[in-house]
């Protein structure tokens, strides 16, 4: 068949997916920030199995009032306590808290919660974003009465740009019935303007493209052309965004659990351990500087991991390899 | 010019007025109100509550309540529900006292950020540039509080440095040095800790401003016609690569106001922010909302002298 091989050899040696990823590997500390975080993926969902449920294999919110605020690593003794309320490996591996509570045990519960409320935060806000953002880049020239959508949606944003988004966050927070969902969505609601900016951007570009005018001619429903034909060649800024906005969301809730409006007892997160850790920072500095430094490594990692996707997706970069 | 001033500033109403309803709407709709703070107060009767919820025009339509609030607002009549004072001398007592601290961190901020972020930008790729993109990643990554109470411990039991409140208590007789030298240095760790988060995300973006400049053609034609490299990236370069600095001078506004929330808290500062905590714990609306009234006309002021600004400094863009 002779058209297919002129079509090989037309196309291009290395494949975009791959020459973004040689781009990635390139920054080793992006590298190991995401091999990190697959890691740290894989710890949290053992954890959740591990801690959830009615009879867990470790139970984080065993209450032993006889073994607080023991140091790491000191060896289980079972005179006082219940063999059945023993930690995994018979060995406080990061010590207690106050309660007697497996510190270790609640990390892991914490893990899961923690990354839950950074990425359902950010998935709020990238919905949130694309959907306006593609809308005003698409419809830009629709008018809606006087104004057209596009003017409509960009002022929009620019009226959540001038609240002080720490204190808007905070007051709604405060003001709702404490829960872990008013958290994450009021995180997320608050944080779609600048997805909704570079999603826009890209949709200018992108709405007289060849290949969105082919769809059009082909009849293709609009939602269709802007969901399934711009929205993932529009994906390369959002995902970068979106990975360092996971690390603001943990940042943004470990900040809530210090004034108190953070995620509830008995939710453990890393920043509610961190924060009901820094009243006994001299009795017991473990219990704030190990949630306080897993905080401050993952919160790093996801940063380093998307500044690294942002040279990988940085077309100037490729051009000049 | 006049033109463009005149237009900008009745968007920028247009814009307020949108920005009221919308703070006084989630407030109000919010559950939670003044009367509930304390339900179990067994002084608090029903007919109490009653009275108290008719005193603040709780129970009008929430049109209604906004008429007040405006009206009271611009009046400067607007009551605190929490003891009764006048919402705006409250705040400007606060203001005064948050405006040093302000004014202090900004300048750590741009003073350290653009040394650090042109150096890094100029040499790329070496030790330097390499070991301040992970200072400024790390520094991003502290959470606020936790790195406070870490400096807090460690400077307090080596250098003595005062970190609690605004002054010393039991100075008021000292002599002028002494008061202006304790507020100082009570001043110094809660401007250095609003100032951190801000060098290093401003330094990231002056080396990523300054890398987009380089590349340009100019600089070539610059450094072809025989510049000192001296010229050529000062002259030519840091000029163009300032210019979107001027827009986020106005942007940074609301965020001085939501970090001063932890770092106020943390230093015992009798600010704005602690005010605007305390009022949402005693639902205090009349204060939030014009806190977050009074950011928003910062904010608008500062994006609108920016531009103004923006448009002086760059030739290019015509009205």
């Amino acid at each position: 068949m002779p058209e297919t091989i002129i079509q090989d050899e037309l196309k291009p040696h290395v494949s975009p997916a791959q020459e973004r990823w040689d781009i990635f590997k390139r920054n080793k500390m992006a590298l190991a920030s995401g091999a990190f975080l697959i890691l740290l993926f894989v710890i949290a969902l053992v954890g959740k199995a591990v801690t959830a449920g009615t009879d867990p294999l470790i139970d984080p919110s065993t209450v032993r009032l006889t073994q607080k605020l023991l140091p790491p690593m000191t060896p289980f003794e079972s005179g006082e306590v219940a063999e059945e309320d023993a930690p995994l490996f018979g060995i406080y591996l990061l010590g207690t808290d106050d309660f007697g509570r497996d510190l270790f045990a609640r990390m892991l519960e914490g893990t899961f919660v923690s990354l839950t409320v950074g990425f359902v935060a950010v998935g709020i806000s990238m919905t949130v974003g694309i959907f306006l953002g593609g809308l005003a880049g698409y419809y830009g020239r629709v008018k809606f009465g006087f104004l057209t959508i596009d003017t409509l949606i960009m002022r929009a944003v620019d009226i959540m740009l001038c609240f002080p988004t720490f204190f808007l966050i905070l007051t709604v927070v405060a003001l709702l019935p404490p829960s872990i969902y008013n958290i994450m969505i009021v995180i997320g609601l608050t944080s779609w303007m600048q997805t909704t900016r570079l999603v826009r951007a890209d949709f200018l570009a992108l709405r007289d493209q060849d290949f969105v005018i082919a769809a059009r001619s082909q009849a293709i429903p609009e939602w269709r052309i802007i969901f399934l034909h711009c929205v993932p060649n529009a994906m390369a800024p959002v995902l970068v965004s979106a990975t360092i906005g996971v690390a603001t969301a943990i940042l943004t809730e470990s900040a809530l659990s210090f004034l108190g409006f953070g995620v509830q007892p008995p939710d453990a997160t890393w920043g509610n351990i961190l924060a009901d850790g820094r009243t006994l920072i001299f009795d017991a500095p473990w219990l704030t500087f190990i949630p306080g430094i897993t905080i401050l490594f993952v919160v790093l990692a996801f940063n380093l991991c998307g500044e690294g996707l942002r040279e990988a997706f940085n077309p100037k970069l490729r051009q000049t390899r | 010019m006049l033109a463009f001033i005149i237009r900008n500033i009745g968007q920028r109403l247009i814009l307020l007025v949108f920005i009221s309803i919308i703070a006084h709407a989630i407030v109000h709709l919010a559950p939670g109100e003044p009367s509930l703070v304390d339900p179990a107060n067994p002084r608090m009767k029903a007919e109490d509550i009653e009275r108290i919820r008719a005193a603040f025009h709780l129970d009008d339509p929430l049109h209604v309540q906004y008429f007040y609030w405006m009206r009271d607002l611009f009046t400067g009549e607007l009551k605190s529900f929490k003891d009764n004072q006048p919402v705006l001398k409250k705040i400007w007592e606060r203001f005064l006292n948050s405006v040093p601290l302000f004014i202090l961190a900004t300048l750590i901020t741009w003073c350290v950020a653009f040394p650090i972020g042109i150096k890094a930008a100029l040499a790329r790729g070496t030790p330097f540039d390499k070991s301040t993109t992970f200072l400024a990643y790390f520094l991003i990554s502290f959470p606020g509080f936790f790195l406070s109470y870490i400096l807090i411990i460690y400077l307090v039991q080596t250098f003595d440095i005062p970190v609690i409140s605004m002054r010393t208590f039991g100075l008021e007789d000292a002599g002028t040095w002494t008061r202006i030298n304790d507020r100082l240095w009570h001043l110094t760790l809660p401007a250095i800790m609003t100032a951190i988060v801000g060098v290093a995300v401003l330094s990231r973006y002056v080396r990523s401003q300054m890398l987009e400049v380089i590349h340009h053609d100019y600089i070539r034609t610059a450094r072809a016609k025989g510049l000192s490299e001296d010229a050529v990236i000062y002259k030519h370069a840091l000029r163009n690569a300032l210019l979107p600095f001027i827009t986020m001078f106005g942007l940074m506004i609301p965020g001085l106001i939501s970090g001063s929330v932890i770092f106020e808290q943390i230093f015992a500062w009798p600010g704005m922010g602690r005010l605007g905590y305390d009022a949402i714990l005693s639902r205090d609306f009349p204060v939030i909302l014009t806190l977050n009234f009074i950011a928003a006309v910062l904010t608008l002021i500062g994006t609108l002298v920016s531009d103004v600004l923006y448009a002086l400094a760059d030739p290019r863009i015509k009205f």
